[in-house]
């Protein structure tokens, strides 16, 4: 994730913005250009709930370099409550109970580090509801 | 009047007793417990840090105040514990709240008085009228060296208020400070963990500034201890912010809500102000509210509030103080808190 990268995607990092199709009313996340479900090119700004579902999920038990001290850690693909779904970490839990079905929130975490005092990059991680 | 339009607070949910961290070091947990009166403290995940806490404050503070982010035209983070040396914590926290880019931002540093200051500036602009909504945050992910007095207290979490003029659900109705140099507690540039003047630290430090500032805003509003509802000063510890209620003549009763350290810990610029965070998830309409908080270096600034009947409502928009320190939490062992607190040096 080089800086100019991580830049053009503050919106839909920080802000979790996605695209409401005016056609459809689908939800996309990230935005595009065309909605893959009618073929429509007229879009709504809006932004996900920070609520959803686990709908499956793994946990890492070798992890890349810089998440070395985090593992074991869970992934996991959330639907949101716009039926939008995201990769996204699984914080705050033993990685062993990260099941599917199970209402998770999005927070605003620390994903990564860049390398060699590089910059601080966030985004969101989902956190198993109390 | 211009008071708090919102407010709200986060703590991380890992926690390490002192129990724990006084077997590490062969020191006895009981007198720790009473010496300090602290039973555990907050700990933040690696992926925590004074942004995201800011983050997760400002949240429910722009929730339980229902404003458009797009018209907070100031926001200030008092931390001593910003993750960059070079680049502002403010700009990340007001693009993930969405606030800006019409929008004035600094970063605060005043130990752990840093979140008041916050404040206190968010609060005189919004009075004077420069801005329509100004939000003041105080978060810290504290460090406190190995088998120092310090690592029993040092954790991690912080509060975010949101001053404007409409819609109010606690007014301010004074406010003061009292600053002067004294080296009590400090940390080098360059240097990884703070250093502190050992007993220095209580009397010519937080009790001289704590009382100054009380006693003078006392004085200035013509209230008595006795008025108040609710106090809370800043908690480096359990024992101090008891033992100077005493002193300037407030009872148990007063401190208790706010006197979340026992199981929070000491976090720093969110100290107080995450005890102020706790009062008003309980305060009802006219209650009176004091809080003073301490950094050191050294100053203090109080605040007289009083909630108004909007609270009650509005508080039940966003999570409270105690669900956060009562809730969910992982209790780590002291090799994973030194994992979690990056006391542990890999090979690069
Ligand atoms: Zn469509």
């Amino acid at each position: 994730m080089p800086s100019p990268r991580y830049w053009r995607e503050i919106p839909s990092r920080y802000r979790l913005e996605a695209a409401a199709c005016r056609g459809c009313k689908r939800v996309i996340y990230p935005k595009r250009q065309v909605c893959p479900q009618c073929g429509g090119v007229e879009f709504e700004a809006t932004r996900l709930a920070h609520r959803g579902r686990v709908v499956t999920s793994t946990v890492v038990h070798v992890a890349p370099t810089d998440l070395q001290m985090e593992a074991p850690y869970a992934m996991a693909v959330v639907e949101t409550e716009e039926g939008v779904r995201l990769m996204v970490q699984v914080a705050d839990c033993d990685p062993s109970e990260v099941l599917p079905g199970m209402e998770v929130t999005l927070e605003f975490r620390l994903i990564r580090k860049e390398d060699h005092g590089g910059i601080l990059c966030y985004g969101h991680k989902a956190v198993p509801v109390e | 009047m211009a008071g708090i339009v919102g407010y709200g607070a986060f703590i991380p949910r890992n926690r390490v007793t002192a129990e724990e961290i006084a077997k590490q070091w062969g020191k006895d947990p009981a007198a720790i417990r009473r010496g300090l009166l602290l039973e555990e403290k907050s700990v933040p995940g690696l992926d925590e840090d004074t942004i995201t806490i800011s983050v997760a404050a400002g949240r429910a503070a722009l929730e339980r105040a229902g404003v458009d982010p797009q018209r907070v035209g100031a926001l200030y983070i008092g931390s001593e514990s910003h993750p960059y040396a070079v680049k502002p914590s403010g700009t990340v926290v007001a693009e993930a709240l969405g606030i800006g880019p019409e929008v004035h931002i600094a970063d605060f540093e005043f130990a752990c008085k840093a979140g008041t200051e916050a404040m206190f500036v968010a609060f005189g602009l919004v009075e004077s009228g420069r801005v329509e909504y100004a939000m003041g945050i105080g978060a810290d992910t504290s460090q406190g060296a190995p088998n120092d007095a310090l690592e029993y207290s040092a954790s991690a979490g912080g509060a975010a208020f949101l001053f404007g003029r409409q819609h109010v659900l606690a007014d301010v109705v004074e406010t003061y400070s009292y600053t002067s140099d004294t080296p009590d507690f400090w940390r080098r540039e360059g240097e990884f963990y703070p250093r502190h003047g050992g007993r220095f630290t209580g009397e010519p430090a937080y009790f001289r500034h704590v009382t100054a500032a009380t006693r003078a805003i006392l004085d200035k509003t013509g209230l008595e201890p006795a008025a108040f509802r609710y106090a809370v000063f800043h908690m480096p510890n359990g024992k101090f912010p008891l033992a100077v209620g005493k002193q300037l003549g407030f009872t148990r009763e007063q401190l208790e809500v706010g006197w979340i350290v026992p199981t929070m810990g000491n976090t720093y610029s969110g100290s107080s102000p995450t005890g102020l965070a706790a009062i008003l998830d309980e305060a009802e309409a006219d209650d009176l509210i004091l809080i003073t908080s301490f950094g050191s270096g050294a100053g203090s600034d109080s605040f007289v509030l009083r909630a108004t009947d909007l609270l009650a409502d509005r508080r039940t928009r966003a999570p409270t103080v105690r669900s956060m320190l009562e809730g969910r939490r992982r209790y780590l062992t002291y090799g994973e808190y030194a994992k979690y607190r990056e006391k542990i040096i890999l090979n690069a």
